[in-house]
């Protein structure tokens, strides 16, 4: 039985090519390999693969058609739920969601949802097949703050239900996390997210770049003035975190946020883009989640010897399990147990070095994990001139800060429920925004709960007025 | 969206006032806010205070200087050209609109503009006109060839004066000397004091201030991409705080600000962007392939 074989190998760059391209790093499935790879499949009567996808998509549905080599049929199946398969078949953290479910998960190998989700996306966009199934325009306007995952995945439910939705983008381009954040050898930018917010479009979202709510318009002016009937806040975690030591403010620490721009959405690694980027010979990035990772390997990209630091051990790292084998395979050095003090500086106010202590895992503490403590007189120097700060965001106070009467908790995060209402009527939130830092499709999931949430607002406050008049 | 240029006007050699098309920015444009503006698809986010702003027209004035590549590129546009990316008002309005305005009128405020610094600090002069408010303001700059918005800020000034560090017009001598001279020969007394302009002046002008006794406003430009809070290039240190200029600034007390280190950040790209401007300067004749320099020397 395919089964005992194990999963199929997705095809990947081969390490030693990728670590100086920015291409991208999996190559995926042909299709004789998703076919084989899907007949692994059970197509459990009761499938706990879906239960763990925060979009619930019917897995074993379009597993089911892939078998029969009816590709249409599989996009077609995830279009259902789902607006962004491309993306999420390449981010989503699969072996702590849907696969990790898998009946699989610890014998053979879980079937490998994402690299089938990626062919079938993949194979669609390729093929042009026509995803776009929409109900007749109401006439009704509904307002999206921000074009990550969380808005564009409440955008497309709201539009395939009829409204008139647009988005309100700050930067210059759409996309969010997935513009400025995840690299281009991760997901790439024109083919993939690009062509996944193209599909948005087709669906009569209208996207306006440029927009600040908040500051070029605030919530209660597209409630009030621009007559939108409800808004969706997905503006994200945008603030970075520093560790407040030493040297902080040298030239050469940056946060993951800003190196990861200039990269991404600036592409300061192009010649022909005037946005400069800064960096040395040697580089360390602090932290050990997937941003993490992505910041080290964009550096080694740039030719520069990179390092993680990370305080806890390897097994701690939040980062993928496939992103920590990535960056491993192409070089990035692991200094975990390892926690930067201060950060010396030159003459000239740049980097030359960053003072670590080696650290030791002792009892867990509030997060069940255990505490790192610093080994006395483990003090050292590590050789670089540039660090990365990758320590987590916080949600930016620009919404809440200007919106009367919308609720925040001691994070800065919006207070919603799951449905994603918040306490101020009309105004709806998910995401980042809400939880903080998580994950692209936890955030689509939250978007498309309160694209629901929104729907049931509009229509019941309509039955309302017509029940008023009549 | 793409946003038009309704008018251009060189200043001095090298500074240039823009009008342009942004119907919701002029519209939530306050005193003391800064806008970013991208002139094509690989240009960089230049950030840029507002020098005016006209909320009927929906159009926002302004003004820079040709610093580095891509203000000279942005200089080589003209009346009906588009800029690709315009976006704002970012940053927070200047403190005093927030502020009662019978208060404001016993206070005995001055502007002192720095250079290019007349451009951001005009809307503040011309909001306190526009509430009968009176302030003084100081003009200085290195010789009279590089004094703008003479005129404006004439008009919108209780006092207007003006120095030049060659003599060439007006006071002769650097604005610092001249704040000290208004205060301590002329019998002019101040209760605060807003300085705009090169960081290098503000620094000492707000050395001067604290001597003087004047509580002090600064509006810094440092570098940024995003503008929003997201990037944290633009961080400085304020009371030994790290703030970000973008969204809790730009402007801070100046007698807080570690101007030092502000400086040195300013500098991060200096080299990268000498070859960037040799490249906008050179134009064609500065080829890629041919030497092997990739561009860069």
């Amino acid at each position: 039985m395919a089964n005992k074989m194990g999963r199929v190998p997705a095809r990947e760059q081969e390490a030693g090519v990728r670590k100086s391209n920015f291409d991208e790093v999996c190559l995926g499935y042909t299709l004789e390999d998703a076919v084989v790879e899907a007949k692994r499949c059970l197509g459990c009567k009761k499938p706990q693969c879906v239960a763990g996808c925060p979009v619930g998509i019917d897995i074993p549905g379009f597993i089911e058609e892939l078998k029969k080599e009816n590709i249409e049929g599989a996009a077609k199946v995830i279009a259902e739920s789902s607006s962004l398969p491309a993306v999420c078949g390449r981010v989503c953290p699969q072996e702590n969601q849907c696969e990790g479910k898998c009946v699989f998960a610890r014998k053979a190998g879980a079937i490998a949802i994402g690299k089938l989700e990626k062919f079938v996306a993949d194979y669609s966009r390729e093929n042009n097949i026509d995803l776009t199934k929409t109900e007749p325009k109401n006439g009704r306007k509904v307002a999206v703050v921000g074009s990550g995952p969380a808005g564009l995945a409440c955008a497309g439910e709201l539009a395939k239900r009829g409204y008139n939705v647009t988005i309100f983008e700050a930067m210059h381009e759409a996309g969010g996390v997935l513009t400025y954040g995840i690299p281009e050898f991760r997901l790439p930018k024109k083919e993939i997210v690009q062509a996944e917010i193209d599909n948005i479009k087709k669906l009569g979202v209208e996207i306006e770049t440029n927009v600040i709510i908040g500051r070029t318009i605030t919530i209660d002016e597209l409630l009030e003035e621009e007559k939108f009937e409800a808004v969706f806040i997905g503006s994200g975690a945008g603030l970075p975190k520093f560790m407040g030591i030493n040297g902080e403010n040298a030239n050469g620490v940056f946060s993951a946020n800003e190196f990861l721009t200039r990269v991404n959405l600036m592409k300061a690694y192009k010649e022909d883009y005037a946005t400069p980027i800064r960096l040395g010979k040697s580089v360390a990035v602090v932290g050990g989640g997937n941003v993490a990772m992505d910041a080290a390997r964009t550096a080694l990209r740039l030719g520069s010897e990179t390092h993680i630091v990370y305080r806890r051990s390897d097994a701690e790292l939040p980062a993928r399990a496939e992103e920590i084998h990535h960056a491993r395979e192409e070089g990035v050095i692991f200094d975990t147990l390892t926690n930067p003090t201060e950060i010396l500086v030159d003459e000239n106010g740049d980097v030359k070095g960053m003072i670590c202590v080696k650290m030791e895992l002792g009892e867990p503490d509030a997060s069940g994990r255990r505490r790192p403590i610093v080994v006395e007189g483990s003090e050292f120097v590590l050789e670089v001139d540039t660090v990365i700060m990758s320590l987590g965001t916080n949600p930016n106070p620009l919404i809440t800060s200007t919106t009367d009467g919308l609720d925040t908790n001691k994070w800065e995060c919006i207070v919603a429920n799951e449905h994603g209402c918040t306490s101020k009527e009309g105004v709806y939130a998910g995401g980042d925004a809400v939880t903080g830092a998580a994950t692209v499709i936890s955030a689509m999931g939250a978007g498309k709960s309160a694209a629901a949430a929104i729907d049931e607002y509009i229509k019941e406050k309509a039955n309302q007025k017509e029940t008023h008049y009549a | 969206m793409n946003n038009k240029i309704v008018k251009k006007v060189q200043l001095t050699d090298n500074i240039y006032l823009m009008d342009i098309e942004a119907p919701r920015v002029a519209k939530a444009s306050k005193p003391g806010q800064f806008i970013i503006v991208k002139n094509d698809e690989k240009g960089e986010r230049i950030p840029l205070t507002i020098a005016d702003y006209n909320k009927e027209k929906g159009t926002v004035s302004i003004v820079f200087q040709t610093v580095g590549a891509s203000t000279k590129e942005l200089a080589l546009l003209n009346e009906g050209d588009y800029v690709m990316d315009f976006v704002g008002p970012l940053g927070q309005p200047s403190e005093f609109i927030e502020e009662n305005i019978e208060e404001l009128k016993n206070k005995n405020i001055i502007f002192i503009a720095g250079g290019v610094g007349s451009a951001p600090v005009y809307p503040q002069v011309k909001w306190f006109k526009e509430n009968n408010l009176d302030v003084d303001v100081i003009i200085g700059a290195r010789n009279k060839e590089l004094i703008i918005l003479e005129e404006e800020m004439r008009a919108a000034a209780k006092n207007l004066y003006i120095s030049t560090d060659d003599g060439s017009y007006g006071f002769d001598g650097r604005v610092t000397d001249l704040l000290k001279d208004l205060v301590q020969n002329q019998g002019k007394n101040y209760d605060h004091a807003i300085v705009i302009g090169p960081m290098i002046m503000m620094k000492f002008m707000s050395m001067m201030t604290k001597e003087l006794n004047i509580p002090t406003t600064v509006s810094l430009n440092p570098i940024m991409v995003d503008g929003t809070g997201m990037c944290g290039a633009c961080r400085v240190s304020v009371g030994n705080k790290i703030k970000f200029a973008c969204v809790d600034g730009p402007e801070f007390d100046a007698h807080l600000v570690d101007f030092d280190e502000a400086m040195r950040r300013q500098n991060m790209y200096k080299t990268q962007e000498g070859r960037a401007i040799l490249k906008v300067e050179e134009g064609d004749t500065h080829h890629h392939a041919k030497c092997g320099c990739g561009g860069n020397i």
